[in-house]
């Protein structure tokens, strides 16, 4: 296999854990935002938790695979971009620390102010999460200082631009969509008409948010940088995000929940495709910008990563889909059904 | 502080931190597993209850090794950029591959033990136990595989590229096969069967004394004894085996942990010295004669050399530099892990003993001895790991890169103190929940693990219909 098309199937296989993981952990997020606001009663709450108990670990690993299969293919990419977003990660470092941690820990203790200050970590790492990672990814799309030395030469306020934090609000508020719409196929009675009444609401606020977005990243010219033009995919992200209100609307979860999903998937696709192949704009200078030419790791070192991430990738699917499988029962707010 | 004291101060917090916890997890996970596959063949129900109390307090347990794993990743690009910029090449492979193969397999087949009891066969969720046992096992040996090439780089696995001036891998199967982390590997993830089996020996030991559920602590309690020996007496051997390769790859860490100024042959061993540890003005000091030697090569004849000539040596090869780890550090901290470790072997062998006799629980040592065992494991552990990497300074990667041209050159002092007071808040929190939780669930028996919490007072949150 030739070096740049290795470099490429790794600008590929990233993409696609970064996918993975907005798909999967993306609703876990949304569902961790919800639950002390859909949640009344401590069943229900158990019942929100229990909707994501068994595989929120599981879809948290995507990023960390993502991590991880970036340093080992383009450490340059890796080191600007986890130095670079010192501060921010930070703060999504602690975001992931205190929803993990209340995951575990919200029942083992019956006192309710224990549970409620667990329950509240929960949502407010999520939040912090979504939001962090969402402008992240507005901030690579837009470019950011780098220098000739392939280092970032801003600061946390450099992130907090405009469009970076409309990246991160949006993101909060699709994750927030795609959350209710997968708690509306796990729930049930009550709690589930009370999570398609929030759907509704939120999904005018994620379809808000995604066309001004969508706006600013075309009038900022931000699309048109790299080699691939996105073309229609943007164009299908919004059509899917549109169409999902009206299965929103009458209660076809499945429906809302896939046409959600596949939005999120073609954002990352559009985004992925406008960068191609740089990794990592510079807005100093385009020439210092990160690509997948500079920032890659040997050709030896692909090859062997490729060999192991082929064989490993199909068998981590199956198991990972089987556990959906195991679970793909709605849960009730029946005391004895629960599994705390 | 300047930043790269900061930068090391956050790294060494958080990894012994998260290095706390991870060691029960990965000894624990094996008891459970062990528990439950006894209650599959036989059907007895106290195999049953064993596997989901000790099975309550892995997962308090494993929780925290979970969430502060993740900073361990993400702090080798954040902290240390200029590092994963000359070996990420090698060392992303190692963490790619502990995420594909261990966290994977691990986090989702923990999700199915925890929720799937009644929805996967009695087969099925067997082995989603083992299965965790193996992934989070898993995690640790490529973790140590990555370790091992920062304290000895195989000269097989990498050449220096001139053209970018980063190290690249040419040959992965080196890099894997480093004997240095394989001993590492040996003497971690015995030590990771010692600490369970000093936790279960503390844990037993409260209720056995109080003679709550006998049969089920004492089946513990003899399991704990069982493996804490042979697990310690493992953790010792793969010590002593790893001083061997020191004393190849690792020379000045050797000297440095004994304090060994002058070159010796044959090498004494200090027993304890009180002095400035300079050797220029040592006030009093015990000495084995010949035991050095041995702990270096296995025989009572070789030689050891010292500080001082190994300095000498490292200047002509690198350049000018100050090449000494820091002497009191390394020199205490081998003592600690080295007296506790053979305590743990000394204790758990008496506690074996013990139990030959019907009625050990009335012994009096019984109330403090196990439990007091239980602070060994934790502090020869990080006394430990502060040793192998204190003792691998100035280096980062041992003989090609210097920790201070490893640090992100973009970060301030202040970026840097934000983190390191948030981490430490955040951590300290987390430690104080957790050792709430597993002092509750560990006092409350085997009983009270079998229901959704060992709370009597029901919960209310909102409002009741």
């Amino acid at each position: 296999m030739s070096y740049e098309f290795l470099q490429i199937l790794w600008f590929i296989l990233i993409a696609v854990l970064w996918i993975g993981f907005f798909f999967l952990e993306g609703f876990d997020f949304g569902v961790g935002m919800l639950l002390p606001f859909l949640g009344k009663k401590d069943e229900e709450r158990r019942a929100i938790i229990n909707s994501i108990g068994s595989v929120w670990d599981g879809n948290e690993v995507w990023l960390l695979t993502a991590g991880g299969a970036t340093f080992a293919a383009f450490p340059e990419w890796y080191a600007t971009m986890f130095s670079g977003f010192y501060l921010a990660f930070f703060l999504l470092l602690v975001g992931l620390i205190l929803r993990g941690i209340s995951f575990e820990y919200r029942s083992k203790d019956a006192d309710p102010a224990w549970r409620n200050r667990f329950d509240w970590m929960i949502a407010i790492g999520s939040f912090l999460s979504a939001l962090l990672l969402g402008a992240a990814f507005a901030n690579l799309a837009r470019g950011i200082p780098i220098n000739a030395d392939k280092m970032f030469t801003g600061n946390l306020f450099t992130l907090l631009n405009p469009y970076g934090l409309l990246g991160g609000v949006t993101t909060v508020s699709i994750f927030l969509l795609h959350g209710a719409n997968f708690l509306g196929l796990k729930l049930e009675g009550e709690l589930r008409k009370r999570v398609n009444n929030f759907a509704k609401k939120l999904w005018v606020a994620a379809s808000v948010l995604y066309i001004a977005l969508g706006i600013f990243t075309y009038a900022a010219g931000f699309w048109a940088r790299g080699m691939v033009n996105p073309g229609i995919i943007p164009i299908a992200a919004v059509v899917v995000l549109l169409a999902a209100g009206y299965f929103v609307n009458r209660r076809m979860e499945g429906w809302a929940f896939i046409l959600v999903a596949l939005n999120i998937v073609l954002t990352q696709v559009t985004f992925f495709t406008m960068t191609f192949p740089n990794v990592m704009l510079s807005t100093t200078n385009p020439d210092w910008s990160l690509t997948i030419y500079n920032a890659s790791s040997s050709q030896y070192t692909l090859t062997v990563m490729s060999v192991i991430a082929l064989i490993f990738i199909p068998i981590i699917l199956v198991y990972q889909g089987w556990s959906y499988y195991i679970f793909r029962k709605r849960i009730g707010t029946a005391k004895k059904s629960l599994i705390y | 502080m300047d930043p790269i004291t900061l930068s090391r101060l956050q790294f060494g917090l958080t990894t012994i931190y998260h290095w706390l916890f991870v060691p029960l997890t990965l000894g624990l996970g094996w008891f459970v597993a062990f528990m439950q596959t006894r209650y599959y063949q036989t059907h007895d129900e106290t195999w049953r209850k064993m596997s989901k109390f000790w099975g309550k307090l892995f997962l308090i347990n494993f929780a925290i090794g979970v969430v502060t794993g993740i900073v361990q990743e993400f702090q080798f690009g954040m902290n240390w950029s200029e590092y994963s910029r000359y070996v990420g090449d090698i060392f992303g492979a190692p963490l790619a591959i502990e995420a594909l193969l261990a966290f994977f397999l691990e986090s989702t087949f923990l999700g199915i033990w925890i929720f799937g009891e009644d929805k996967v066969s009695k087969k099925a969720h067997l082995a989603s136990i083992w299965l965790v046992a193996i992934g989070s096992n898993l995690s640790a040996i490529w973790i140590l595989l990555a370790n091992g090439f920062m304290q000895a780089p195989p000269a097989a696995s990498y050449v220096f590229n001139e053209a970018n001036g980063r190290l690249e891998m040419v040959n992965f199967f080196a890099l894997v096969g480093n004997p240095k982390a394989w001993i590492f590997v040996w003497h971690t993830l015995a030590d990771g069967f010692a600490m369970a089996a000093f936790l279960i020996l503390a844990v037993s030991a409260y209720h056995l004394v109080r003679k709550q559920n006998l049969g089920f602590f004492k089946r513990s309690f003899q399991i704990g004894a069982v493996m804490g020996l042979i697990a310690s007496t493992l953790v010792f051997l793969g010590g002593h085996t790893m001083g061997q390769y020191m004393r190849e790859v690792q020379p000045m860490k050797l000297a440095a942990l004994e304090a060994l100024w002058e070159t010796e042959q044959p090498a004494s061993f200090s027993l304890l010295t009180i002095g400035d540890l300079t050797g220029k003005q040592e006030i009093w000091s015990i000495r084995i004669p010949y035991a050095m030697s041995f702990l270096a090569c296995n025989n009572f004849s070789c030689e050891v050399k010292g500080v001082y000539e190994l300095q000498e040596q490292a200047v002509e090869q690198y350049g000018p530099g100050d090449y000494i780890p820091l002497m009191v550090v390394t020199y205490w901290t081998f003592r600690i892990m080295m007296a506790f470790g053979l305590i743990m072997m000394g204790a758990s062998a008496w506690f074996l003993y013990a139990t030959r006799r019907k009625d050990y629980e009335n012994s009096k040592w019984m109330k403090l001895v196990p439990f007091g065992a239980l602070f060994l494991p934790y502090m020869a552990n990080a006394s430990g790991w502060i040793l192998t990497e204190m003792g691998r300074q100035p280096w980062i990667v041992y003989g090609l890169l210097k920790v201070q041209d490893a640090v992100s050159p973009n970060l301030t002092v202040v970026d840097l103190w934000i983190s390191l007071i948030g981490y430490t808040i955040v951590y300290g929190s987390l430690a104080v929940a957790m050792v709430y939780l597993m002092k509750k669930y560990a006092i409350a028996g085997p009983d009270a693990a079998m229901h959704e919490s060992v709370d009597v007072a029901p919960v209310v949150i909102g409002s009741q219909d």
